[in-house]
């Protein structure tokens, strides 16, 4: 690999810019593709590129068959991520399986004294209510957001914004009662039964879990299901 | 990201070590890890990363170590056979296709 075609994958990367590497695996030349430009010297026409941007687009890596040799399409992607609603007890966990699985976590929590917790400090943290925190990460296909605080003051307005959203997975913590009115109220607020049924609730795979920390496997259990499984 | 592969190979690298990277670039069956799954290895022979789990990494890592010195780019292919079932085989029966290269 040329020093150049690293250095811009390693910037690419760093800026969180969906990038492909794309190698001839005959002989060896590459090429950055990026959602809208390419660079470096391999030579593809432009159904190839179409393909391998295509392939980048759907976060897929593979090897395509040309006239020129097997060519490798290495996508990279920027994480998917997981947005936690809430720094409750629960959320300490959550968010360290989480990263553990490969997600980029962002924990909002408007309370400042539950967020600036010491657990927390290694984490991207938003004191943003959730509406506004919500406006500013832009939740898409990649999201997944999880809410704990039980309070609808919190929970509710990142619910709305998270349907609104073509956010993978929405989970609400909450027992099946708290969980029928959060529901009800959401429905008072205009959303269909199509709508909120996209709310997994009770969260998390039926694991018996108990403690925080048996909960956040059965979330992030969950989350990983949805994304790989279903 | 202090986990990533490329991340350390590029570290090594801007070090002045003399780095490889292996990336499995096909998978065929019950193969252990996906592709794009990579290893770096360095000139001593130190590596991080993983592409079969453990199975392969032997021969994975001569091939780097080739790789480092001579400077040419390899494909190689991996899978269970009779003679390989013993040596570089992938004990859970997939077969991966694997890409060495030098981080010039």
């Amino acid at each position: 690999m040329k020093p150049e075609i690293l250095a811009a994958l390693q910037k690419a990367r760093a800026d969180k810019r969906p990038v492909a590497l794309v190698t001839n695996l005959k002989s060896g030349a590459q090429k950055l593709i990026y959602e809208t430009e390419a660079e470096g010297p391999l030579c593809l026409d432009v159904d190839m590129l179409a393909g391998a941007a295509d392939m980048l687009k759907r976060d897929e890596s593979g090897t395509i068959q040309t006239g020129a040799g097997p060519i490798f399409v290495h996508a990279f992607n920027p994480p998917p991520r997981v947005i936690v609603v809430g720094a409750v007890h629960i959320a300490e966990p959550l968010v360290r399986i989480a990263s553990l699985a490969g997600y980029g976590v962002t924990l909002v929590d408007p309370r400042r004294a539950f967020a600036a917790s010491q657990k927390f400090e290694d984490y991207t943290v938003s004191n943003d209510w959730p509406d506004e925190a919500m406006a500013k990460l832009k939740p898409d296909v990649r999201t997944a957001i999880v809410t704990l605080t039980h309070d609808p003051k919190i929970d509710d307005p990142a619910l709305e914004a998270a349907l609104k959203s073509t956010a993978f997975y929405i989970g609400a913590l909450g027992s099946r009662k708290t969980h029928a009115a959060r529901l009800e109220r959401l429905k008072a607020r205009g959303f269909t039964d199509n709508e909120i049924s996209r709310i997994r609730g009770p969260v998390g795979l039926a694991i018996g879990a108990l403690s925080p920390a048996e909960i956040a496997v059965s979330i992030v259990a969950e989350i990983t299901k949805i994304r790989r499984g279903e | 990201m202090s986990d990533d592969v490329l991340d350390q190979a590029a570290g090594w690298r801007g070090e002045g070590r003399k780095v490889a990277v292996a990336t499995v670039v096909k998978t065929w069956g019950s193969s252990p890890r996906p592709v794009g799954s990579q290893l770096a290895v360095d000139a001593a022979g130190k590596f991080v990363g993983s592409v079969s789990g453990g199975c392969i990494e032997g021969a994975v890592i001569k091939e780097a170590l080739d790789a480092i010195e001579n400077g040419r780019p390899r494909l190689l292919d991996f899978g269970v056979t009779d003679e390989q079932a013993w040596d570089v085989g992938l004990a859970c029966g997939g077969k991966v296709q694997v890409y060495v290269e030098r981080l010039d």
